[in-house]
């Protein structure tokens, strides 16, 4: 991992994900933590060649790494989308804040971009070169628009809870996630992955983790006022 | 053969659904008309974008809001606009004008026929062809634009589907279907042209004595009813792949845009064999109807025979015969056999000899003429240098081993805009100035018809000469964008084409100008303005609605009877009643 | 009329042929073995075809200078025997032409395309997709591993579908993205396109090829000079086509292995 970009990168994933979204909290609600981390062997990250994009493998001091599987110290697992998939009430109204997703140095930034339903999502391009995105979505309505240099960013929106796999069709090592979800308390995991769900009222919840390689866990928790239940996942790593 | 020879007298019949010749043939130069402003309109903001390709084009957003976000064309709208300029042009311009717009209008005049052999067919393959028009445009309308894989649709790009890019879904669709479409109007013209030419000569109009643009029309014809009636089932084929899952262009084990795709057995090269088979004698059937009509209307102008008429029409019969034999030469590289590439460059070279003939025909007819600088008989000395032009970069193209260089350069781009588009269209420029008076009765106006020769002459070949230097230095095509790799260093290049691009397109106002004001103002035109000797020019501008007012001409001499001296003037008529001439 | 038309054609014929012979624009330096049959073939076509060129459309300009506005007075004159000389220069000029041009082309193109591979020669698989080129490089074990489209899988820079877990001659395969090969061996490509067709251009060298879906084509090259040049795309595939290039990394032997070498997974 290199932290160079993940430095610059910190305040938004702490602020989009890793801290959950901006739900509003009664003093009573409470929330879930945990940590997601893998046995076994996982695969190697890549180093990724940029050479045929030079504008953007010059923006790169150290080779840039494949993100299907990051994991960080302690066998933590970075990129996993843990979210309330049942229990709660009533999902809340999308907040309007957009989330950012930024098309930099030949890179989807953030690598999984978790969003609620009906949220705005606007997509940047960073870059001197152009790029085209190409959510491959299956339920919501899947298209591919290219952002060439100085266009303006794409605003849109997603109104079906899905996993979406992100590519650019130019740069065919550019892949990332939406995970759009129908629920305003998830997380995205960080290199420690570490996650917390904030602001739940009391009630019985089964919290999910999703990891694009490897799929989905689920637990049923109990939260009652004042408790922070821990909630801990394991994914099984095979190194192919 | 017909209903009736009184003229229709309802709007609809008379005007929109007419079964006459001529009003067709009009139609489907209107058609041309629209189709050529569109096309060049699409090549215009092509250019623009090539040249300056950061600067966002205003109202472009609103056009296209996805394509061109903000004005700022995106690469799949670039290469949309390049497949429907594509299309376009050579389909409903170099196809329609030329052929059947003139070919139309003229051919049974020139026979001596009331009409055409089957009007209700004829009226059929306009309306057809202008519903592929319609199809064609559709595609601009759909949510993701038009297909972006280019006039040639090579497969698998134009087979897959929505996986293959933006514009790969309906739009792509839509355009196999118009060509289908297309193909069958061109099929019923075809037929048409050659049940006419062959059928309804009038007495004494034997085949030789058929004006050279007649049998232009007929060799034509010929050879698109072999051609389109390949590419018809090659875009049906084409439509299975894409909407019922067959495989017949796809291969196995395909991942586009991560997806697997789910065919198998397919063959991309049956795709490009059958779409050149149809492509290489496109070429000649957007640019034979041109060596017709100079052969025709050069011969008026010099006031001498054309140079050695048996020859050029043993020439255009021959460039007919080879178009058939060298469609491989468009795939050198595509992976077919090698040794095929000997075999397909062999046939393509030896039609450098009936081309080379027919320019030195034209160029000796100039020689010892009485030449009257009419805009018609300058548009049909610009067609020679142009053709020469296009035709010399041919034979570069033509061997193997130069086109493993210049194969999918810029090149190639000047070659065939210069021998099928440039050509062709001072073909139609020609006949338009020469027929416009028989058409219309009134006469084009011939100063600003000379500023408009003179200054497309000059912007065609500053558009597309420089082409060849680009293709030299390796500069490849269909490229929407030469801002950061190796060929940045062309961009200078790039932007003087563009333009002269410009600066040709708004030249051609000129000649809307013209059309529109001799359509209303023009002097009236007499019967034979020109002193020409084909039987169009025997009959009133513009003429009854049977021709030869329910008279039948007896044809006595060739068309080709210029340069004597004799009491009528230095030309005899087809249907003249006795050997006025003496040479 | 006809003296403008006349002239605007001579100008227009001196400027396109001088910026030819000016060599302003002009093939970049051949950098390959067989390039210089290509060179010479384009040289000759370009004499001949220039001297047709300049001849005929002067020609054509003179004859309209010298019978521009005539008069209907002058009697007319038929070129001197007719069309008869036109035929004959034609057939037996062009003829000759196409028959020396055939002949020594057939020779070049033979050179490169239906020559027998080089035994010594380095083989590389190259795999061209929307819109990049990936190189592939044997390992250690000097065996490639299978590719199985169904794994493909880019996010994971597994481009060529090798399956790791079960097939251990892939594991050591090296994926690049750039063409890298040393300086005067000869260099064998396998090309296969993963989705649509591409093609594999790189004007230096004086070749160019279609990828073709559901074919694997061969194509073979002697690169001698040590340079840096870019590979490009000439077949349109999709949206991207601007931008599908790759470098081409001539190198010494030396830092060919040691790149082998570091490039090892």
């Amino acid at each position: 991992m290199r932290p160079s970009y993940y430095l610059s990168l910190g305040l938004v994933v702490l602020a989009t994900s890793a801290m959950g979204p901006a739900a509003t909290t009664a003093p009573s609600d409470g929330s879930i933590s945990g940590t997601v981390t893998f046995t076994g062997t996982p695969p190697k990250m890549k180093p990724i060649d940029m050479a045929k994009e030079w504008t953007c493998a010059k923006q790169h001091t150290t080779p840039v790494m494949t993100e299907s599987v990051v994991t960080g110290p302690g066998n933590s697992v970075q990129w996993v989308v843990v979210y309330i998939s049942a229990g709660e009430a009533a999902p809340g109204a999308a907040p309007t804040t957009p989330i950012r997703y930024d098309q930099k140095g030949c890179e989807y930034l953030p690598h999984v971009a978790a969003m609620q339903t009906g949220q705005p999502l606007e997509i940047y391009n960073d870059d001197q070169t152009s790029h085209n995105i190409h959510p491959l979505a299956k339920v919501n309505a899947e298209w591919n628009r290219s952002t060439p240099t100085g266009s303006p960013p794409i605003k849109t929106t997603y109104d079906k809870p899905e996993f979406i796999a992100v590519k650019c069709n130019i740069h065919p090592w550019m892949h990332g996630y939406f995970a759009v979800l129908s629920t305003a308390h998830y997380a995205v995991t960080g290199n420690d992955g570490t996650f917390s769900l904030k602001g739940l009222p009391p009630g019985k919840y089964t919290v999910t983790a999703w990891h694009e390689r490897f799929g989905t866990q689920s637990q049923e928790v109990t939260v009652a006022t004042g408790e922070v239940p821990k909630v801990d996942f394991v994914f099984k790593a095979l190194p192919y | 053969m017909h209903e009736s020879s009184a003229p229709p007298t309802g709007f609809l019949r008379k005007h929109v659904f007419s079964l006459d010749h001529k009003v067709i043939g009009k139609q489907y130069l209107d058609l041309a008309l629209v189709a050529v402003v569109t096309g060049m309109g699409l090549s215009w903001l092509m250019r623009f974008h090539l040249a300056y390709p950061d600067i966002a084009i205003p109202g472009l957003g609103r056009f296209a809001p996805n394509a061109a976000p903000g004005g700022v064309m995106t690469p799949e709208l670039y290469l949309s606009l390049m497949t429907m300029h594509g299309t376009i042009m050579v389909f409903f311009v170099l196809t329609t004008a030329p052929f059947a717009g003139f070919g139309n209008y003229v051919l049974p005049i020139q026979l001596g026929a009331e009409d055409m052999a089957f009007p209700r067919f004829n009226m059929m393959s306009f309306w057809v062809t202008c519903v592929a028009f319609l199809v064609l445009l559709a595609a601009f309308f759909v949510p993701e634009g038009p297909p972006i894989s280019g006039w040639t649709a090579y497969a698998p790009l134009s087979a897959i589907g929505k996986d293959a890019g933006p514009g790969q879904g309906m739009g792509q669709t839509l355009w196999a279907l118009s060509i289908a479409i297309f193909c069958v109007g061109q099929l019923l013209g075809s037929l048409n042209f050659i049940a006419t030419t062959l059928d309804l000569r009038t007495r004494g109009m034997t085949l030789m004595r058929m004006p050279f643009s007649a049998w232009a029309w007929f060799i034509t014809s010929v050879i698109g009813l072999i051609a389109f009636s390949v590419l018809l089932p090659a875009c049906i084929l084409l439509i299975l792949d894409r909407v019922a899952g067959t495989s017949f262009f796809i291969p196995g084990g395909l991942v586009v845009s991560d997806r697997l795709q789910p065919h198998s057995g397919g063959s991309p090269l049956l795709w490009q064999h059958l779409f050149w088979f149809f492509g290489h004698p496109e070429v000649y059937i957007a640019i034979l109807p041109g060596f017709g009509i100079v052969s025709h209307i050069l011969p008026a102008f010099a006031r001498k025979p054309l140079l050695g008429p048996k020859v050029a029409l043993v020439c255009m019969g021959a460039i007919g015969f080879l178009s058939y034999t060298v469609w491989g030469h468009h795939m050198f590289l595509s992976g077919m056999n090698p040794l095929s590439a000997t075999l397909f460059s062999v046939p393509t070279l030896v039609i450098t000899i009936p081309a080379t003939i027919m320019v030195l025909l034209w160029i000796g007819t100039v020689y010892g003429s009485r030449m009257r600088f009419t805009t018609s008989a300058l548009f049909c000395l610009g067609f020679v240098s142009v053709f020469v032009s296009g035709g010399i970069s041919g034979f570069f193209l033509a061997q193997p081993s130069i086109d493993t260089y210049l194969h999918g350069t810029y090149f190639v781009v000047g070659h065939f805009h210069f021998v099928m588009g440039v050509a062709a269209m001072f073909g139609i420029f020609a006949g338009t100035y020469f027929w416009f008076p028989k058409m219309y009765g009134r006469m084009m106006n011939e100063t600003l018809g000379k500023i408009h020769f003179t200054l497309t002459l000059i912007g065609v070949y500053a558009t597309f000469m420089p082409m060849h230097y680009l293709g030299l230095a390796g500069n490849v095509r269909r490229y929407s964008a030469f801002t950061d790799d190796y060929m940045k260093g062309s961009l200078p290049l790039h932007r003087f084409i563009t333009m002269a691009a410009l600066f040709t397109g708004a030249v051609q106002v000129i000649f809307f100008v013209n059309l529109i004001w001799s359509r209303l103002r023009g002097a009236r035109a007499p019967d034979n303005p020109w002193q020409a000797t084909s039987l169009e020019w025997s009959i009133p501008s513009p003429p009854p609605f049977d021709n030869f007012g329910g008279h039948h001409p007896v044809v006595l001499h060739g068309p080709n009877e210029y340069g004597g001296t004799g009491p009528a003037g230095d030309c005899v008529m087809q249907a003249a009643p006795t050997t006025q001439v003496t040479r | 009329m006809g003296k403008l038309f006349a002239a605007v054609v001579a100008v227009v014929t001196v400027i396109s042929a001088g910026v030819f012979i000016a060599r302003i624009w002009w093939l970049p330096p051949d950098i390959s073995v067989l390039g210089s049959g290509i060179d010479q073939q384009m040289t000759e076509t370009m004499v001949a075809s220039g001297i047709l060129f300049v001849a005929s459309q002067l020609t054509l300009a003179l004859f309209a200078w010298k019978y521009a506005d005539a008069g209907d007075g002058r009697p007319i004159k038929v070129f001197p025997g007719g069309a008869t000389p036109m035929v004959v220069i034609s057939i037996v000029l062009v003829s000759a032409e196409i028959l020396v041009l055939t002949l020594v082309g057939t020779k070049v193109w033979g050179g490169i395309f239906l020559s027998p591979p080089d035994p010594n020669a380095l083989k590389i698989d190259v795999q061209a997709e929307q819109f990049a080129y990936y190189f592939r490089y044997p390992g250690l074990d000097g065996k490639l591993g299978l590719a199985h489209p169904e794994l493909i899988d880019a996010s994971d820079g597994n481009f060529y579908g090798l399956d790791f877990a079960n097939d251990t001659t892939g594991r050591d395969d090296i994926v690049s993205a750039s063409l890298v090969v040393p300086v005067d061996r000869p260099v064998l490509l396998s090309l296969h396109a993963k989705d649509v067709g591409h093609a594999f251009y790189v004007p230096e060298l004086r070749i160019q090829q279609d990828f073709v879906p559901g074919l694997v084509i061969p194509l073979q090259f002697t690169a001698t000079q040590v340079v840096k040049k870019e590979i490009v795309c000439t077949q349109l595939c999709g949206l991207g086509h601007f931008n599908m290039r790759a470098y081409l990394d001539v190198v010494t032997p030396e830092q060919f292995d040691q790149w082998l070498k570091d490039q090892a997974p």
